[in-house]
């Protein structure tokens, strides 16, 4: 796992039930269960992914999270996890409502359209961002909606979602002080754990 | 540097070569889920590869419909290799390098192990219509026989398509510890409506030939022939897509042309492939193995027992599952093994679900396809790694 997000494991019980919502090569899930004897399964639609989930021994179930999640039952999950791919839901407020019916808890990353790099970009340059997080131009990007973690937290107030923890990370923004002062200008990635 | 004149291959290379197959007579009682007990039975399998030292690398093919013990390889003079050849060989999926593979005919079918065309004892004459009627589970006692005849504790994998991948998850609740993993492909925990109307069709298009004799056809030195061809011809039209139908034959004529004024008698060339398929088949099938395995697919239903709960179900099994799908199979389409996998969740078991993409329909299990290699090679290679590493 990425370094930064060590502390997301301290929001994992151990030997809990965990479904990872668009898993990638599926290594959060393999060091979960290494190191924190998880039971996970991970949905993924991009065929090389599946291949690399399966080859690491990873349960990886080919499902597109923008049709139904239905056959996931209430509450079947401790935890529902979701990394960068929140702004390419089709209707991302409907995936969090299903990730909270499926899972106890959810945690959720995403890129923060706030921060001072993307509004400086778009301040100076006058084009949509492009950076290290939101690496596409605007017409071929799989992200399809751009929000900051404060419309983000709006939307869990509207909804009666609880904020059980948050972390904001700036891997090229290492001063806390102004990350405590102005998140949403000094965060570029996200991270919510949630819970109804 | 000269050139040496190669003597042509009488293989491919990339094959596993020349095969043969093995008769063993299992002489352990049998008892059926009918409740009819066979004292002994035959069995007729082909083994490709080695079995390693701890005797920890063997898989278990299993057959579906029409299938036989000859997956991989040639047989001498044949031009044409086992069904699954694609898929088993040195370096492919299934590897012969590393996994000592065994495919066995089941009872009932008619390539040489006990079934409906085999003498039975008590009368001295060929069982024919009176073999006991079957179940998928008598197919997994049997290999489970033959498992104990190989001193072979505990499978690395059972693998099969179709009803090959009813016989996999049979396993998986009969014998929980004796394998480690299930591979079930285009399979189905039961047959739709549909699927029985089909194969009932196939039986009354059996049972209306002249030549069936009620079944006694062997006795009375007959053959239902026509009515087996046209149960294979149904059978082929669903295991095909539309759309690949379309491709390979279009609307081309075999023969005959619509030009006005013309008496000749126009036929397209799927129904010249059709007639000629069933025809192929009904001189290598017997009639009433083709009606006894239609019913055991029928009368398959993996949670009947368990309170039809499949999640119910799979909480008996211990070994981790790999799933399989065609997108344009729609005998056993990827719905099917949707409801498998959700199942297996649900039971809290270890298992990954690929839904490939194919125009191939049912048959794509046998055809190849780089996604469906990459999947089942992926796991089985991860399998093998496992094995050689705890050696």
């Amino acid at each position: 796992m990425n370094q930064n997000f060590n502390f997301i494991s301290d929001w994992i019980k151990p030997g809990s039930r965990l479904l990872d919502l668009g898993c990638g090569d599926g290594s959060l899930l393999a060091d979960l269960t290494k190191n924190h004897s998880i039971r996970g399964y991970g949905l993924e639609i991009d065929s090389q992914s599946i291949e690399d989930c399966i080859a690491r021994g990873v349960n990886v179930i080919e499902q597109d999270l923008n049709n139904s999640l239905d056959n996931f039952a209430d509450q079947s999950f401790d935890t529902v996890i979701m990394t960068q791919a929140l702004q390419a839901m089709r209707h991302p407020h409907l995936v969090l409502d299903e990730m909270l019916r499926i899972g106890n808890e959810c945690i959720i990353t995403f890129p923060n359209f706030g921060s001072w790099r993307t509004r400086a970009y778009l301040a100076f340059r006058g084009r949509m961002p492009v950076t290290k997080q939101l690496a596409y131009e605007w017409y071929d990007t799989p992200n399809i909606h751009f929000f900051t973690y404060s419309d983000f937290e709006a939307l869990c107030r509207e909804r009666n979602i609880n904020v059980l923890h948050r972390k904001f990370i700036a891997e090229q923004f290492p001063d806390n002080l102004l990350k405590s002062l102005w998140p949403n200008l000094f965060t570029e990635t996200a991270v919510y754990h949630l819970s109804r | 540097m000269t050139s040496i004149p190669l003597e042509p291959l009488a293989v491919p290379t990339d094959s596993i070569g020349l095969v043969s197959p093995q008769t063993v007579l299992i002489e352990k009682p049998l008892t059926l889920a009918c409740g009819i007990v066979l004292p002994s039975h035959q069995l007729v399998f082909e083994t490709y590869g080695t079995l390693n030292s701890d005797r920890s690398n063997a898989i278990l093919i299993c057959h579906a419909l029409s299938g036989d013990h000859h997956a991989a390889g040639f047989h001498k003079g044949d031009n044409k290799p086992g069904w699954w050849n694609h898929y088993i060989g040195p370096g492919k999926a299934m590897d012969s390098d590393r996994f000592f593979i065994v495919s066995v005919n089941n009872i009932g079918s008619c390539f040489g192990s006990t079934g409906p065309t085999s003498i039975n004892p008590e009368t001295s004459e060929a069982w024919g219509a009176d073999f006991p009627s079957l179940r998928a589970r008598d197919w997994v006692e049997s290999q489970k026989l033959l498992m104990d005849h190989l001193d072979i504790h505990c499978w690395a994998a059972v693998i099969g398509g179709s009803l090959g991948g009813m016989q996999a998850m049979r396993w998986s609740l009969e014998y929980p510890e004796r394998l480690l993993n299930a591979v079930v492909i285009a399979s189905s925990m039961k047959l739709s409506a549909q699927n029985i109307a089909f194969n009932e069709i196939a039986r009354r298009a059996i049972k209306s030939d002249p030549d069936f004799c009620d079944g006694n056809y062997l006795q009375e030195g007959k053959a239902p022939l026509h009515g087996l061809a046209l149960a294979r011809m149904i059978g082929h039209v669903t295991y095909l897509s539309d759309e690949v139908l379309g491709e390979k034959f279009g609307r081309e004529l075999a023969s005959g042309d619509f030009i006005d004024g013309t008496a000749d008698p126009v036929e397209f060339e799927v129904e010249s492939y059709l007639n000629y398929q069933g025809d192929k088949f009904s001189n290598a099938f017997d009639a009433n193995s083709y009606i006894l395995i239609t019913k055991m697919l029928d009368y398959f239903d993996l949670a009947r027992e368990y309170n039809n709960s499949p999640t119910e179900a799979f909480a008996h099994a211990q070994c981790k599952f790999l799933l399989i799908s065609f997108s344009s199979d729609w005998r056993f389409s990827p719905q099917r093994s949707q409801e498998i996998t959700d199942a297996l969740i649900r039971a809290g078991k270890d298992v990954s679900y690929a839904a490939i993409d194919s125009n191939q329909g049912h048959d794509s299990f046998l055809l190849p396809n780089s996604r469906y290699q990459a999947a089942l090679g992926g796991y089985l290679n991860r399998v093998a790694n496992q094995l050689e590493s705890s050696q």
